[in-house]
């Protein structure tokens, strides 16, 4: 049965509270997920009274003042800061995004909650574990298949066949779209989840790709392509503004078109 | 128990099963072929609810209507199976209890539907003669 309630050492209780410093300008309270798996203790979720002033605009930038300033076990992933590598991808404010490109200002409610990405195993603290995410990324074949021997300078294509991978080629596989997805909560170890399926449909569209049919092939499943139900949580929160929902129903329909 | 299973191994699972497009169409041509058959037995149901038991029954026996109705519970039982396998498969993990229920459903829908259907056929042969 899929867990609706989690089991008892995965509760979180109440953490510590970090109050801002004395003759701190704008405060915002930030609500930190906080585990540490060195210790038997449960989840709790940390509060940090933050002095906004002393820091930017994006929650990423908060999370690098709590942690040079305030509290330096925090634990969280960041490399890119512009939204092109996808580390930072997190739980803010209820909805998955990247940390660096969400503004504090702009997330909704009076205190700002942060968590690691959604049913996920957690690593640390925001940290989450996406090895299964990337396997099923790898799983795809994500690289170019051809039989016809390579030519001697490149694989020619039209402009028009280059459009089509527009809005799937700028997939940074932040995990986003997976992790929202209800589906890819219930049945991750069999649905292949949104970015995985985004980024199959991005190598059948290739023009120059030669294993269109083979990888209709390894989509068609009850699992791994249909448990996708539209529920376009996917698009919802996708941080690049892509649609893998509209990817996946287009995979469909060319199984269909296979078939009748 | 700890799985030395490597993760492209887990992601690859048992491989792809090889079907699924035809159940994802069915469910969208069942859900269409209700649309036109649940406003027509709405629209039967209205108008029997005014007559008596003689006139349903002479109602049901016009072939046309017994086509209808035969059609309406065929697809909605289908369609209703359908549904009810995907809400199973989505949230019963354990193998046992879902085999379990997706029998159920299998069996309740197809006995549901074909008494349904025999009893229609059996008022549209012998115009209510029991």
């Amino acid at each position: 049965m899929a867990q609706f309630v989690l089991p008892k050492n995965s509760r979180i209780g109440k953490g510590r509270h970090f109050p801002a410093p004395a003759g701190a300008g704008k405060v915002k309270t930030f609500k930190v997920y906080r585990w540490d798996p060195e210790t038997d203790e449960n989840p709790r979720w940390d509060t940090y009274d933050v002095d906004v002033d002393a820091c930017g605009p994006m929650v990423l930038d908060v999370l690098i003042h709590i942690k040079s300033t305030v509290d330096p076990t925090l634990a969280f992933r960041r490399s890119c800061r512009e939204g092109v590598c996808g580390s930072c991808a997190m739980n803010i404010g209820g909805r998955n995004t990247l940390a660096c490109t969400q503004g504090w200002e702009e997330v909704p409610g009076k205190d700002c909650q942060i968590g690691p990405l959604p049913a996920s195993q957690v690593i640390k603290d925001l940290i989450p574990d996406l090895t299964l995410f990337y396997a099923q990324y790898a799983s795809i074949k994500p690289w170019l298949q051809t039989e016809t021997p390579e030519p001697q300078k490149e694989w020619k294509q039209s402009p028009e066949d280059r459009e089509k991978l527009d809005g799937l080629y700028e997939c940074i596989l932040c995990a986003c779209c997976s992790t929202s997805c209800p589906s890819y909560w219930w049945n991750q170890d069999k649905y292949l989840g949104p970015a995985a399926l985004l980024h199959a449909y991005r190598w059948i569209i290739d023009s120059r790709d030669e294993a269109t049919g083979d990888r209709l092939d390894d989509l068609e499943d009850p699992f791994k392509l249909y448990r996708c139900h539209t529920i376009m949580n996917c698009a919802q929160v996708c941080p690049k503004g892509l649609n893998p929902a509209k990817a996946i129903s287009e995979v469909k329909k060319m199984l269909a078109d296979r078939m009748t | 128990m700890a799985s030395y299973r490597t993760p492209l191994s887990r992601a690859r699972g048992l491989g792809a099963a090889g079907h699924g497009v035809g159940t994802w169409l069915g469910e969208r041509v069942g859900g269409i072929a209700l649309v036109p058959l649940c406003l027509w037995g709405v629209f039967a149901a209205m108008r029997l609810a005014a007559h008596d038991y003689a006139y349903a029954v002479q109602w049901v026996a016009q072939p046309v209507n017994a086509t209808l109705l035969v059609l309406l519970f065929a697809v909605s039982f289908w369609h209703m199976h359908d549904g009810l396998r995907v809400v199973v498969e989505d949230y019963i993990h354990k193998t046992l209890s879902k085999a379990g229920l997706l029998l159920l459903n299998l069996f309740v829908c197809g006995l549901a539907g074909a008494l349904s259907i025999l009893s229609i056929l059996k008022v549209a042969f012998s115009g209510g003669v029991s």
